[in-house]
């Protein structure tokens, strides 16, 4: 590898705190679900650098991604779904106007 | 007939190691990635010119016309008049749209269109990079025009645009699945995905071994070559820009050099999508007697025509028929297909021949007659009569 | 990293034999197209990081998505620079094809909602963005004093993973995770249908 790992994963890092930070700071639910596919995609960054350098058997890095993005897009599927929902019953997907459940 | 066959991968080597007299190896490589991209630059936007000027002329002999025949001999000047004409037309930007994405659009979707030109094996040896996950690059790289056609009918805030944006995408993704399972039978049977090597295993009998010419194969290429006519939106899958209904769908918008480069992701699509049908079915650049390019752009030629025969000769689809069509017969037909190609990699030739084309005829039929009952029944018009 | 140059598309044989040996070049034989490579890999994640933010700081979301479209287009870059082709290819077809295309589908059907005019950022902006840089300072602190078990440089230039090793991985060790996986993509299809649709009486 030409670049040292440990700058992959402060990309990584860094990718994954802006994500945070998105998810944290959103009121749109479909944004949140954006930042969160992010923080995901920062996750696989690092599976695959570390099966790249440090792992006795590479496959298993890549194979951890791979199962991350099919979640991932489980994930969006379902989350979409619920939104479209909300839209249709509540007519707002703003995060903090779904409060049914809180104090 | 050797010489002929490389004579352009010799032309290339020629003037790579010309310059390997005076450069360094590093940069003889990205010279050699140069001369590439210089050439698909080329090919590409020279391809999509002539194809409008193929389309109009075979269009007009299907309609008992002669087509454009007055810029040159046949209208050969034709594409760029046209060209000539579109880069000095006015651009004009809606007042309410988005600017920025309304620009970006058009260059996003030509980009891909570009792109995917890389894997495609033009002739022996003239593959301009024969990556090990070829097939898979193509499909995910087109895959991101869905993008562009969003930006697009987004940015430009008219009705008939999102209209047509949605419709297209709806399409798009809907096809995009049967395409892809109709590939499997290819990869399981060549087992890899480069189209390199996906063409060399069809050189058996002399450069007839051709996919199309099995079972399996045949109804992948069915499936797959009607996808990708869904795929590049051409008639009779054409509902994103119907001009009867939406107008011109996502690019009701532009106008200038901004729809020229829709015009061309368009035509660029159908022309990779033929060459990776050639490819991966016809056998590529295998074939006798002619040079291996040659046989590639006879193959894809040919099946451009068929395209343009199609908008000749068909109807446009109804919203519901052709999402029917994908969902209710292309993707069952496919998945079936997949089986099928692996009872025939297993089973003895006297049987699996049989039994797949027993296997698939019976499966064509029992979707056809699953889906005919579901086409509307007779409509009554109350105040029609 | 190592570039197979012995590929007959890449170069042509005649400047093969006179530069290499065994038909192999290892890129460090060639410090200029290293750095170029090195340089591109940087900017790439400069791009995405530049990208992220965009999509974070957007106030309008469609362009937040086209923002995140570009970021996801670049990992998969990043995917290539590491040997992951597989999974490049996979990270643009699903995420970018699909992924992508739902999202900006919902931001159209709930249009008004990812307009600029709205406010679109809650109150705890500023908090969150000191939580974000605490956790940052945290996790480099963290990344740059740990001393990673990194290969030695002749097991890094192993060859990239093949398709066939991850099929081969897919449907031996890690099996039964795999059909988990078809299981849930299968429950989640269906559950969003179920989610997603009209009440039929409403």
């Amino acid at each position: 590898m030409i670049i040292p790992l440990e700058h992959f994963l402060i990309f990584a890092a860094v990718l994954f705190v802006i994500g945070l930070c998105g998810t944290l700071v959103r009121r749109n639910i479909v944004g949140i679900l954006m930042s969160i596919e992010l923080m995901l995609n920062a996750v696989n960054i690092n599976l695959v650098a570390f099966s790249r350098s440090t792992s006795l058997d590479p496959v298993t890095g890549q194979i951890f991604a791979i199962f991350v993005v099919a979640l991932a897009a489980a994930a969006v599927a379902v989350g979409l779904a619920i939104v479209i929902a909300l839209y249709r019953v509540r007519k707002t997907i703003c995060a903090d106007e779904i409060s049914l459940l809180k104090w | 007939m050797e010489f002929m066959d490389q004579i352009f991968v010799n032309l290339k080597s020629t003037v790579l190691t010309l310059a390997g007299g005076f450069l360094p190896p590093w940069a003889v490589i990205l010279l050699c990635a140069a001369i590439s991209l210089g050439v698909i630059a080329v090919i590409g936007p020279v391809t999509m010119m002539y194809l409008t000027l193929i389309e109009r002329k075979v269009l007009a002999r299907m309609q008992n016309r002669i087509g454009p025949n007055r810029t040159g001999p046949w209208g050969l000047l034709q594409p760029l008049a046209d060209g000539i004409k579109m880069l000095t037309k006015e651009d004009i930007v809606p007042k309410n749209a988005d600017r920025i994405v309304h620009l970006v659009a058009p260059i996003l979707i030509v980009i891909p269109a570009l792109l995917v030109f890389a894997v495609i094996p033009f002739g022996k040896n003239m593959i301009p990079a024969d990556l090990s996950v070829g097939v898979l690059y193509f499909l995910s790289i087109s895959s991101t025009t869905t993008i562009a056609i969003f930006s697009a009918s987004w940015a430009s805030r008219n009705k008939y645009s999102l209209l047509g944006g949605m419709r297209a995408v709806a399409q798009m993704i809907s096809y995009e699945i049967p395409m892809v399972l109709s590939v499997v039978p290819i990869l399981l049977v060549t087992q890899s995905l480069s189209t390199g090597a996906i063409v060399r295993a069809q050189g058996a009998y002399g450069g007839w071994g051709w996919f199309v010419f099995t079972p399996w194969g045949f109804a992948a290429f069915i499936t797959f070559f009607l996808c990708a006519v869904a795929e590049c939106n051409r008639s009779p899958f054409d509902l994103p820009e119907a001009e009867s209904e939406i107008v011109a769908g996502f690019h009701t918008e532009y106008s200038g050099m901004k729809f020229a480069l829709f015009y061309m992701a368009e035509f660029m699509n159908a022309f990779t999508l033929s060459a990776l049908a050639a490819t991966l079915f016809l056998g590529g650049w295998q074939g006798p007697w002619l040079p291996s390019w040659a046989w590639f752009f006879i193959k894809t030629y040919a099946l451009i025509f068929i395209m343009l025969w199609f908008r000749g000769t068909l109807p446009r689809f109804r919203v519901d028929q052709m999402m029917n069509l994908a969902w209710k017969f292309l993707l069952p037909l496919s998945l079936i297909n997949i089986l099928v190609a692996g009872f025939w990699h297993f089973a003895n030739p006297p049987l699996a021949i049989g039994g797949s084309i027993a296997m698939l005829w019976a499966s064509g039929w029992i979707f056809t007659r699953l889906n005919r009952d579901y086409t509307p029944e007779k409509r009554t018009y109350l105040f029609g009569e | 990293m190592r570039i197979a140059v012995s590929d007959a598309s890449f170069t042509p044989p005649r400047v093969q034999g006179r530069n290499t040996r065994k038909g192999l070049t290892t890129l460090s034989m060639m410090p200029p197209l290293e750095f170029i490579i090195k340089m591109g890999i940087y900017a790439l994640m400069t791009v995405c990081v530049a990208g992220a933010l965009l999509s974070v700081l957007f106030r309008n979301l469609f362009h937040a998505a086209l923002a995140l479209t570009g970021v996801l287009l670049g990992i998969a870059g990043i995917y290539l620079a590491l040997h992951a082709d597989f999974l490049a290819m996979i990270q643009v077809l699903i995420y970018v094809g699909a992924v992508m295309t739902l999202v900006i589908f919902a931001i159209m059907l709930t249009e008004r909602f990812g307009d600029a005019s709205l406010r679109q950022f809650n109150h705890q902006s500023w908090a969150a963005l000191g939580g974000g840089i605490l956790l940052l300072t945290f996790l480099v602190r963290m990344i740059q004093t740990t001393p990673w078990p990194v290969k030695n440089q002749a097991a890094l230039a192993s060859p990239a993973v093949t398709v066939v090793q991850l099929g081969e991985a897919l449907l031996g060790p890690y099996v039964f995770p795999f059909e988990i996986i078809s299981v849930i993509l299968i429950a989640a299809l269906i559950g969003a249908i179920v989610v997603a649709r009209k009440d039929l009486e409403a």
